[in-house]
């Protein structure tokens, strides 16, 4: 008889092995309230040490969409879109969160080696976790947008509640993502430096201060791709239910909803399948 | 199995030929010049930390661990606890293993209490459960002025009673001290060590890495000597404490 074989006999279990995927599901189902837990006070500890803590939470976002307003309102000149400060200002608030959350995301597992090496529980939660923190930050900005919108002159309709499923949309699709460059990050390091440089390239994609459809009006292949880009589309939706003479078109809704569950799946799938490999260094 | 201590007691962990690799990257070129493209080309080392460890413990046995700085000791640990799992070989444990280590805080930026939470949360308590039992977590650590400061204020001997304090909580079948109470006073020694001995009681097993002789001799009833990743001795505290003491007088670890 080899040691394995009176191992398994006396009914122990191998450490270090990546569970099942329904069972990993199961353990991260029963500790959710970690990821929770965590949001909530990792949110509260990032502002702590600022004189104006959580008003940072929207200060930061309006003076980033004043910044580009100026900027870019100027070069612009005619090209600026209609209603032009609640354009920008929906457009920067939502890709905030996609930003923050990106980057959290790719930070989740290489910044936490401490608990990594002390504690074992399902990794994802980290970039669950994650995740969660930066829709907890984002929140004060979803409600700063309606006050924005009647402020500029928008009107008030019953269509501004479409926020709520967008929001939702995001969350999965940036959570699947958190996942995949949680990941990666481990992986390969390099890619962590790419981080910054991916969500600048987001940035002037997404059409965050321009409308893409004027801006690629002569090249209809690229103007295709650049509508399928989950980020712009998940900014269209959201500009289509909060601001006048935009809308939200059955277009939008099904690329955006296939990113969200799409990434979200393979990303779950994605970091499960290197579990056993996390805190490794 | 040949050679391998097995008693009639039930099994808690086995240890499988337990292999250890380490890839490192990053360690730049030697400082010494070298002529070899092969040494100037790669980055990458691999250190071959644990080299083969096989061993048996079972139910209700404290077992020691003792080995120069850099033998091994703590990579076995890890790779027990499942926090670095063996690069060749396998662990299996009869229950969740949980480890104590030295080192960084939790989370550095939150209080302590809210570690104590999150610690408790991870390790799979509910919220209710935590809560109850935070007020004996902090009695435990000794630390009731300092707990709502964030961890990294902590000196490590506090993190380290901290630390302690949260895993103690919990009872665990298989709990890894590596050195955690190393930084700690002696008051705290004492108390950490009083509860060893309670969860021995109460069949735990408890793995106890140190460097002090007379924590190790007080505590356990095997002791496991590891050098250069492999297990040179295996058997009675005094025995194996003896010899691993006047081999590293000797100087003939090299």
């Amino acid at each position: 008889m080899n040691l394995t074989d009176y191992a398994l006999s006396h009914g122990l279990k191998q450490v270090g092995v990546r569970p099942r995927f329904l069972e990993y599901l199961g353990q991260v189902w029963r500790r959710r309230d970690f990821a929770f837990t965590m949001a909530l006070y990792a949110s509260e500890a990032q502002n702590a040490r600022t004189r104006l803590g959580r008003w940072w939470l929207v200060l930061l976002p309006s003076l980033q969409a004043f910044a580009y307003g100026l900027v870019f309102g100027l070069i612009l000149g005619d090209l600026r879109p209609a209603n032009f400060i609640p354009f920008l200002i929906t457009g920067v608030f939502l890709f905030s969160f996609f930003s923050g959350s990106f980057s959290a995301g790719a930070k989740a597992i290489t910044s936490n080696t401490g608990l990594l090496r002390t504690l074992s529980f399902p990794r994802i939660l980290l970039p669950l976790s994650a995740v969660i923190r930066e829709f907890v930050n984002f929140l004060p900005q979803l409600a700063l947008l309606p006050v924005v919108m009647v402020l500029f002159g928008q009107e008030i309709t019953w269509d501004w509640l479409y926020l709520i499923p967008i929001a939702f949309l995001m969350f999965l699709f940036s959570t699947g993502l958190a996942m995949i460059s949680a990941r990666l990050t481990v992986q390969v390091k390099d890619l962590g430096k790419l981080v910054p440089f991916i969500t600048r390239l987001m940035f002037y994609s997404s059409g965050i201060f321009f409308e893409i459809e004027r801006i690629f009006e002569g090249y209809p292949e690229l103007l295709a791709v650049a509508m399928l880009n989950p980020v712009y589309d998940f900014i269209s939706l959201a500009r289509g239910a909060l601001v006048n003479d935009m809308q939200m078109t059955p277009f939008l809704w099904v690329v955006s909803s296939v990113w969200s569950v799409g990434v979200f799946v393979i990303g779950v799938f994605f970091f499960w399948r290197a579990e056993a490999r996390y805190g490794r260094d | 199995m040949d050679g391998i201590r097995t008693t009639e007691h039930k099994p808690v962990v086995v240890a499988d030929d337990v292999h250890v690799v380490y890839q490192v990257f990053g360690t730049g070129k030697r400082p010494k010049k070298s002529k070899s493209r092969i040494a100037r080309k790669s980055r990458m080392r691999e250190v071959h930390a644990v080299k083969g460890v096989s061993f048996v413990v079972h139910e209700g046995e404290t077992i020691g661990i003792v080995g120069s700085n850099g033998s091994g000791k703590s990579s076995l640990m890890r790779a027990i606890a499942g926090l670095y799992p063996s690069t060749r070989g396998a662990v299996y444990t009869y229950g969740k293993p949980m480890m104590l280590g030295v080192g960084a805080a939790l989370l550095p930026n939150l209080s302590g209490e809210k570690n104590i939470i999150l610690g408790g949360l991870a390790m799979g308590f509910d919220k209710k459960a935590i809560l109850e039992s935070s007020k004996s977590i902090i009695d435990f650590s000794g630390l009731k002025e300092f707990i709502d400061l964030p961890m990294r204020t902590y000196s490590q001997g506090m993190a380290a009673r901290l630390r302690f304090a949260i895993a103690a909580s919990k009872k665990h079948d298989i709990l890894i001290i590596d050195e955690a109470l190393a930084v700690g006073d002696r008051q705290f020694r004492l108390k950490a060590e009083e509860k060893i001995r309670q969860m021995r009681k109460e069949a735990g097993t408890v793995f106890l890495v140190s460097h002090n002789m007379k924590s190790i001799q007080d505590t356990c009833n095997r002791v496991l000597w590891i050098e250069k990743g492999e297990l040179v001795m295996d058997g009675e505290p005094g025995e194996v404490c003896d010899a691993f003491i006047s081999s590293m007088e000797k100087g003939d670890s090299e």
